[in-house]
């Protein structure tokens, strides 16, 4: 298979397993293996590619060009290899994941569950493959739609309501702020391209380099900077799967990723932070990161709570992308992937409480742990990787940024950093605290164990990783180190 | 006599004589249906080889009976005429094609053949203001094919039809006057009702208060027959009563070719010629299409039946098409031109998929047409495709036309910057108003007790589709009407900026 056919395949690969879903969607066993036999597809394409990307190589493939320098085209560069290994990676756990706990809890139109997760990670490896902003932008948009009808998927009039919530924030940013940002760009420089070193240069500065800059922070409304960060607590409402996969990895990560690559690849770091008006991100993201962590102290449900967290975590990587020492610019692509491993497992863990014991709220999990101990043994490695403890994940992205942070004398991100891990400390600990080492102060009503097997399994696996990866970051780094030389 | 040579005549003539013919046939066949659909399908070849030999050859000129002009009746052929000729002849013969059967269930079958009848003058008379080069025979055909239009909207199966028809009717004959007392003007200081010998003329008159009369009477004449803002009122209702295939036609290039001669007389006759003129044009015309695309998305927003959410949505689109004219660049018109042959394709396949809803439902009413989704899957499918482009999607025809739109406001520097923001803002808007069809439809239960219908008939739906991928496949490759397009704006620009 000639690369660019394997590119091909590896963006549509989920569509069409999409369309077969929804032609097995009778016979729920076939309808589970298509997914399940896509998503190891998918991850065998996407990961093959690695060697290649290791090696130098960009495989590239162009659509169609519709008008000059306006095309549909994807090329891999180590950014998206990055995101794109990270999201078809956790597709297979979370696929295992979503069988245990939609027939866990009897979930209706399953099938439209399956179909829409299909069609969203198509848009995400999009997401991660763009060679262009249009191409991205495109990816984008089908994925806040692909999405609807599964935050939606209760279908009462609470959650039509948060996902109505969730995409008008959503799409009103991207088309109110992001479409505007990018024809604006497409004006300037004539092209969308992304190429290393940015295309801006000589063609804007000063405040209108920093006005372009915010269309595109708030434009992309997924990475949940705030003011626009409403859209993913009122994500909550989705089933849990959807809330672990998309709302802590996918949907999230295309928000941080756009961000990073238009910095990396549309800008050009060394130009625009050379000019004026362009340090506001940098409060912007602190303040983010600071506040969200506030108001996750406050919450009373768990799933909001890990919500705000996901918030919080966003803005470190918009940080570190704008430090731009390089060392920091490491710990962007591996907080991408830390806090993918750690906040999955946090919601595999929410979801698993809820399939056995329906259990949603912070103050009813006293002495959980003693009948879901695999569930929260993983849960704690998952918030000690929030928090940055080793020898979880998020020990390694944190220990780059605050590398990045002291190399620059910053001592804004440096105050930053210590602050919220102290905040992440006072919301996590007291959970893990009230779970393993509390009495249960009611008993249930009914007398429940672990989660189903499948779900169990998931968020073992994925706590795993959330170790592993602090062992085993390799690849990551030279993918890293290669993004820095200049491609 | 070499009849590719004669194509130009015959592009009018063939519908023109095959009119009456129609008449003539017995209502219980199917046979005025298929010769309409034939004669509508060869007028739609006539266009195909007339594009191919202006792409290769440039303007075609044609002399009725050998007498040259300015004496005897010309027709002129560019592009941007040919561009027009494709979308009318385009979406007449596919309104046919889809439309055959609800017209049968739609309108009296003893009606159908002065029906056919009047669509094939309808025809006639929009090709023959195309071809036109003369401002009077303009006039005759619009006259020929207004007054067919009314039959035609007349006929649909609601009695509000007929009311709607009389707004139309009477909208439309002060439009054709005002624009006919605007042709007389400037015949009396020119003494030449030839468009090319008009522009030649005009430089020599030294009295022009006449001429400025005549500039805004033909200005809101055509306004008035193109509905724009705040002349649209007899639209909506027109397109929502009328048979749905009638529907189709009308939506997709009946206003259009208002706005053609508008445009056409405009950059020709009066631009050159009148010292100041753009400007008053832009300032004239700006505001009101800005009025348009936002008061009629937010009419639409709120717009509970489907068609005339529609055709709300519509008053938003030529406020869009005559944005691009009124800012008067090479940008400017070439997102007008191209956004009439975009906007054909999508208004037909929303139309299309509209009607294929109504003659299930027998309803257009947003409330009743809850679970469409699952009932009618290829429908409601081809119906959010159809949608995205109007939104302006990229891979759709809309985001090809909004792109040239956008990028022609953004040569006006911050004017232009707010012009792009309330066009965005505008785009919002549509993608609320289709959004709520799509909700309706796809995720709120059915009526209760209500019967689910079948999905409408495969030929229906393969015609839809057809539309459909037609969007996309202008959408990915722009080439014909960006090269038609590309063709004309030297030609009515001028040499101007």
């Amino acid at each position: 298979m000639s690369p660019q056919m394997q590119l091909l395949l590896a963006v549509f690969l989920p569509l069409l397993g999409a369309v077969g879903i929804a032609l097995a969607g009778r016979w729920p066993n076939l309808r589970e293996s298509v997914t399940l036999v896509t998503a190891v597809g998918l991850m065998l394409l996407v990961w093959s590619f690695l060697p290649q990307v290791l090696a130098g190589e960009r495989p590239q493939l162009v659509l169609a060009e519709m008008l000059p320098g306006l095309s549909i085209a994807f090329r891999i560069e180590p950014l998206g290899m990055i995101f794109a290994c990270l999201a078809s990676l956790l597709w297979i756990v979370n696929s295992v994941y979503s069988i245990g706990y939609m027939r866990g809890n009897n979930e209706k139109h399953q099938t439209r569950f399956y179909v829409c997760f299909g069609i969203a990670l198509s848009a995400a490896i999009g997401v991660a493959f763009a060679q262009n902003l249009l191409t991205l932008f495109i990816c984008y948009e089908v994925l806040t739609i692909s999405t609807y009808p599964l935050v939606a998927h209760k279908g009462d009039a609470h959650s039509v309501r948060q996902a109505r919530v969730y995409m008008g924030i959503l799409l009103a940013t991207s088309i109110g702020l992001m479409l505007p940002a990018m024809i604006w760009t497409y004006a300037l420089a004539g092209t969308l391209e992304f190429t290393p070193g940015g295309i801006l240069e000589g063609h804007i500065e000063g405040p209108l380099l920093g006005l372009l800059l915010l269309l595109f922070v708030f434009g992309v409304g997924k990475a949940a900077v705030m003011p626009v960060h409403r859209w993913l607590p009122a994500a909550m409402v989705a089933p849990t799967p959807v809330s672990a996969l998309l709302h802590a990895v996918a949907v999230v990560k295309a928000g941080v990723f756009t961000i990073t690559k238009l910095i990396v690849y549309l800008f050009g770091p060394e130009f625009l932070f050379s000019q004026t008006g362009t340090q506001w991100l940098l409060y912007a993201a602190c303040f983010t990161i600071i506040a969200a962590s506030v108001i996750a102290l406050r919450q009373t449900n768990l799933k909001r709570m890990l919500a705000y967290s996901t918030v919080s975590q966003l803005s470190y990587v918009v940080m570190a992308a704008v430090l731009l020492t390089p060392i920091s610019q490491i710990g962007t692509a591996l907080h991408i992937l830390a806090h993918g491993f750690g906040k999955i497992t946090l919601f595999f863990a929410a979801g698993a409480i809820y399939t056995a014991s329906k259990k949603t709220e912070l103050n009813q999990l006293y002495g959980i742990a003693r009948r879901m101990p695999w569930t929260m043994a993983a849960f704690t490695i998952g918030a000690l990787s929030m928090i940055g403890v080793p020898p979880t994940a998020g020990a390694v992205s944190k220990w780059y940024i605050l590398g990045g942070a002291l190399g620059t004398q910053n001592m804004l991100v440096v105050f930053t950093l210590v602050a919220s891990t102290i905040l992440n400390c006072a919301y996590f600990l007291p959970v893990v605290y009230r779970a393993w080492l509390r009495d249960e102060d009611v008993a249930p009503k009914k007398d429940h164990g672990e989660a189903p097997w499948p779900a169990v399994l998931a968020l073992t696996t994925t706590a795993l990783l959330t170790l592993g990866f602090f062992f085993f970051n390799g690849p990551a780094l030279e993918l890293e180190a290669q993004m820095l030389a200049g491609d | 006599m070499n009849l590719l040579e004669q194509l130009p005549a015959l592009q009018v003539v063939v519908p023109l004589l095959m009119a009456p013919l129609v008449a003539m046939l017995s209502g219980r066949g199917a046979l005025p249906w298929l010769l309409t659909t034939l004669t509508s399908a060869a007028s739609f070849v006539i266009a195909v080889l007339l594009t191919q030999q202006v792409l290769a050859d440039g303007p075609l000129f044609y002399e009725m009976g050998g007498w040259s002009v300015p004496f005897g009746i010309g027709l002129a052929i560019g592009p941007f005429a040919t561009l027009m000729l494709l979308v009318v002849t385009g979406a007449s013969t596919l309104a046919l094609l889809w439309g055959g059967a609800s017209m049968d269930h739609e309108v009296g079958r003893s009606h159908l053949p002065l029906l056919y009848s009047s669509w094939l003058m309808a025809l006639a008379g929009l090709l023959g203001i195309v071809v036109s080069g003369d401002a009077f025979n303009i006039f005759v055909f619009m006259e020929i094919s207004s007054l067919a239009s009314y039959v035609l909207v007349a006929a649909g199966p609601d009695r509000r039809a007929l009311t709607a028809t009389f707004k139309y009717l009477i909208t439309g004959t002060v439009g054709a006057t005002f624009y006919l007392i605007g042709v007389g003007y400037i015949y009396m200081m020119t003494g030449t009702l030839n468009l090319a010998d008009m522009a030649a003329r005009l430089g020599e008159v030294s009295e022009l208060a006449p001429v400025l009369i005549a500039t805004g009477f033909i200005l809101v004449g055509l306004g008035l027959k193109a509905a724009l803002f705040p002349m649209h009122a007899w639209m909506p209702n027109a397109y929502t009563f009328a048979p749905s295939a009638v529907a189709v036609f009308l939506a997709a290039c009946s206003t259009k070719v208002a706005l053609f001669v508008l445009i056409r007389f405009d950059f020709v006759v009066f631009q050159p010629n009148l010292a100041g003129h753009g400007l008053m044009f832009t300032s004239f015309l700006l505001p009101l299409c800005v009025a348009a695309f936002l008061v009629g998305s937010v009419i639409a927003v709120f717009e509970s039946d489907l068609k005339r959410l529609l055709g709300y949505s519509s008053v938003a689109q030529i406020g869009y098409i005559l944005l691009g004219a009124s800012l008067l660049s090479a940008a400017g018109t070439t997102a007008a031109m191209l956004h009439m042959f975009n906007h054909a394709l999508i208004k037909a396949a929303l139309f299309m998929a509209a009607g294929a809803l109504f003659l299930r439902y027998g309803s257009m009413r947003l409330s009743d047409l809850a679970g469409a989704g699952r009932a009618m899957p290829w429908t409601m499918a081809g119906f959010a495709l159809a949608g995205l482009s109007l939104i302006g999607v990229p891979l759709t025809v809309g985001f090809i036309s909004k792109w040239y739109l956008i990028l022609a406001a953004l040569e006006h520097g911050v004017g232009g910057a707010v012009l792009v923001g309330l066009i965005l803002l505008s785009s919002l808007l549509a993608v609320i108003y289709i959004w709520k069809v799509i909700e309706v439809a796809y995720f709120r239960e059915a009526v209760e007790g209500a019967t689910v219908p079948a999905e409408a008939p495969v030929w229906m739906l393969s015609l839809l589709w057809l539309v459909v991928l037609g969007n996309f496949w202008f959408g990915i490759d722009p080439s014909l009407p960006l090269s038609l397009a590309g063709m004309e704006v030297p030609a009515l620009l001028g040499g101007r900026p």
